[in-house]
């Protein structure tokens, strides 16, 4: 098959990609890594195929050191009666809706870390500990975090958890994009596992045009919609659904980056510092000439 | 007029009063749950979780707290840089209440924050683009010039007095001089930091706003604006008379004092112009917006915002245009609380009430660890306060001549 093919493709020319990426990642400390590559990677879920298997959230929770349990117990799908989050003991999780009117198969979606391309918390960190890597990743520095939490507050997707139990050394904790794991050439954890290839790892840009040719085929399986393609200005995680993606709880934004706003208000104010200078300026103007006047006017009286 | 003729004294007058010992427990109470903060963790005090990442404390310790001590930078605009000099017996006891408002504002984030250790990160690890880095770096740097203006008032305390005990009583005469050379050095650059102070704080009081803006829809659209920065600036720049007036009446109430009305009633009738200003602004806002949409609907936001538009706005707004009120130091009270109360409940309204994170289940409110906290640091600053005004000449006594002379004048005006 032509897909199957061209997806093993993908996959090698993914795992050589994020090799180079690895070996070119520099180590700037002065200001925050903020990269958008042409070459970024991402992943493309599928939620049609996905099965509710869990099996990510397994693999997730070993390749990053967390008690992760049998595989097997992954199999109970009582978890589903709630809906869950990512947090500090899972990275990812798996959701399951009703598919409405279809099938009787219900929808599985899987959450995690969406990698904006123009980071929230990258923009709102204040000492800069999240970075934007080359490769599409967004990470998080635990030697320069000091637990504001204004990265959770800022997140449009309300990713990051914090380890609130934790007096000493709490951690901020969401998904690395398997930071660690693409550096050595190997694929995400839970694209590695997924038993259905319900996720696509790949350069953004293929990835997009994989998801338009998909809704072009069946067009009746799938809404017109790649969430992440440019929702808060793109994401390297992004998401096919049969069903509205409001109805499978993604949030909906608009298409302007989330920092934005908030970063063109900020450079506004410290425009090369002319603002605050001319300012200090005014005041010292003014004080010196009230003074002035002051001193007059007792000379008048005297 | 020279140096001697100098009015604020220390207060004479006791510390210990029935009120002092319920703050004194008030303290106490508070400072056992920061312990459990600090061996326990965040979560064992706070009702804080991954959806609601800031609550109480950085809506009232920080945020409010930061807004509360603007008394400092306008009265110091206003004495000093306009050179009102009839305003000045209230420079001092507002750089006081700036002083310590900004000391508890740092203890605030330094509770606050998951890895306290790692405070002074900041200083080193910068980013640019984010407001609360530049929140963060503005606070500490007008803090201590807070430290610095206060330090002549230190010194006068001690110069001729110093008393230093047993052996290192040898000492006192260089502890004087040391003193002595602080005080005739600052007096000659006090300008510099006195215009820094304010440009600090317009650029702090204004990103405070900025910071939610990044939450954008997850914050309620009654509050989320382009302007908040300069809705911040502007209620600061607003709430910093009724603040002097505010505990000016307090203390003088607290320590037998007859208040100051002849000063108070003149703060008082410039406060209106600066909150109809304020208002001018929010409502435009909100009708480019048309949010006024969401006041229709009957839930904790349309009501929140009601409350701290009618009473902590429009009503004090109404009372300091009228001669009556200026004039009886009950009415200024209540409507300069009235205006206090406003901002602290907007503050508390943008960083808490307005924030609706995505997947939340319950709606955050502040447990009573936290609650105790934010209480507790109220009443230590009290308590400091208070000890300040009766150790250190603050406070200028009304009857005595208040004019004392602008001490600070910009460095090359004519002499």
């Amino acid at each position: 098959m032509s897909g199957k093919s061209r997806r093993d493709f993908l996959k090698t020319s993914a795992v050589i990609g994020a090799g180079v990426a690895g070996l070119s990642t520099s180590t700037v400390k002065a200001a925050p890594k903020n990269i958008l590559s042409e070459d970024r990677m991402g992943v493309l879920v599928d939620s049609t195929v996905c099965v509710g298997c869990r099996n990510c959230e397994w693999a997730c929770k070993e390749a990053h050191d967390l008690p992760a349990g049998d595989l097997q117990s992954y199999e109970e799908r009582s978890v589903f009666k709630d809906k869950r989050r990512p947090g500090t003991k899972a990275l990812t999780v798996v959701n399951e809706y009703s598919s409405g009117k279809n099938s009787n198969l219900p929808v599985d979606v899987k959450v995690q870390c969406m990698h904006c391309d123009h980071p929230a918390c990258v923009s709102a960190c204040i000492v800069g500990a999240f970075s934007k890597e080359e490769n599409g990743s967004v990470i998080w520095d635990t030697d320069k975090c000091i637990g504001c939490r204004y990265c959770m507050a800022a997140c449009p997707f309300q990713v990051p958890a914090f380890e609130y139990d934790k007096a000493i050394n709490p951690l901020i904790m969401k998904c690395d994009f398997c930071f660690n794991r693409t550096k050595e050439g190997k694929l995400p954890a839970c694209v590695n596992i997924c038993p259905v290839e319900a996720l696509t790892y790949g350069p953004r840009t293929e990835l997009v045009k994989i998801a338009r040719e998909r809704i072009k085929r069946n067009p009746e399986k799938f809404v017109d919609h790649i969430f992440g393609e440019h929702e808060v200005g793109g994401t390297a995680w992004m998401y096919l659904s049969g069903k509205d993606f409001v109805e499978l709880d993604f949030p909906q934004l608009g298409t302007n980056p989330a920092p934005g706003v908030s970063e063109s208000i900020q450079h506004g104010i410290f425009a090369y510092f002319v603002p605050p200078v001319s300012l200090y300026a005014l005041l010292g103007g003014i004080m010196w000439i009230t003074k002035h006047r002051k001193e007059l006017d007792e000379e008048e009286k005297s | 007029m020279n140096r001697e003729e100098v009015n604020p004294i220390p207060v004479k007058h006791k510390y210990f009063t029935p009120g002092v010992i319920v703050l004194m427990i008030i303290a106490v109470n508070g400072l056992v749950f920061l312990m459990g903060r600090f061996f326990l963790g965040l979560g064992a005090v706070t009702n804080l979780n991954n959806q609601y990442p800031w609550g109480l404390w950085i809506g009232v310790d920080v945020a409010a707290g930061v807004a509360l001590a603007a008394g400092g930078f306008t009265t110091a605009a206003l004495g000093h840089v306009m050179h009102r000099e009839e305003y000045n017996a209230i420079v001092r006891p507002a750089l006081l209440t700036a002083m310590l408002g900004y000391t508890f504002v740092a203890m605030g984030v330094f509770v606050d924050i998951g890895r306290w250790y790692f405070i002074w990160h900041p200083l080193v690890m910068w980013n640019g683009s984010s407001a609360l880095f530049e929140v963060g770096i503005c606070v500490i740097i007008y803090m201590n010039v807070l430290y610095i203006e206060f330090l002549p008032v230190v010194a006068e305390r001690f110069i001729g007095k110093v008393k230093l005990p047993g052996f290192l009583s040898g000492l006192n005469r260089f502890v004087d001089k040391v003193l002595r050379l602080i005080d005739s050095d600052l007096s000659k650059t006090m300008f510099i930091f006195i215009i820094a102070g304010v440009v600090l704080s317009t650029l702090h009081q204004s990103s405070l706003g900025t910071l939610m803006v990044i939450a954008g829809p997850k914050m309620h659209p009654l509050w989320q604006t382009p302007i908040l920065p300069l809705l911040f600036l502007l209620s600061a720049i607003s709430v910093g008379f009724p603040m002097v007036i505010f505990e000016s009446l307090l203390a003088s109430r607290s320590l037998g004092l007859k208040p100051e009305m002849h000063i108070l009633s003149k703060l008082g009738s410039m406060i209106s112009p600066l909150l109809g200003v304020y208002l001018a602004f929010k409502l435009g806002d909100m009708f480019i917006r048309e949010t006024f949409v969401y006041l229709k609907e009957f839930n904790t936001a349309s009501v929140m915002f009601t409350i701290e538009l009618l009473f902590g706005v429009i009503i004090p707004l109404r009372m300091f245009l009228s001669p009556k009120v200026l004039k009886s130091p009950l009415f200024l009270f209540i409507a300069s609380a009235l205006v206090v109360f406003g901002v602290l409940l907007n503050r508390i309204n943008n960083f808490v009430v307005a924030y609706t994170p995505p997947y939340s289940t319950e709606s955050y409110f502040p447990s009573f660890g936290e609650i105790s906290v934010t209480i507790g640091f109220m009443a230590i600053l009290i308590l400091l306060y208070r000890f300040i005004v009766l150790n250190f000449p603050v406070i200028s006594l009304p009857g005595l001549k208040t004019a004392q002379p602008t001490k600070y004048t910009i460095k090359g005006a004519k002499k």
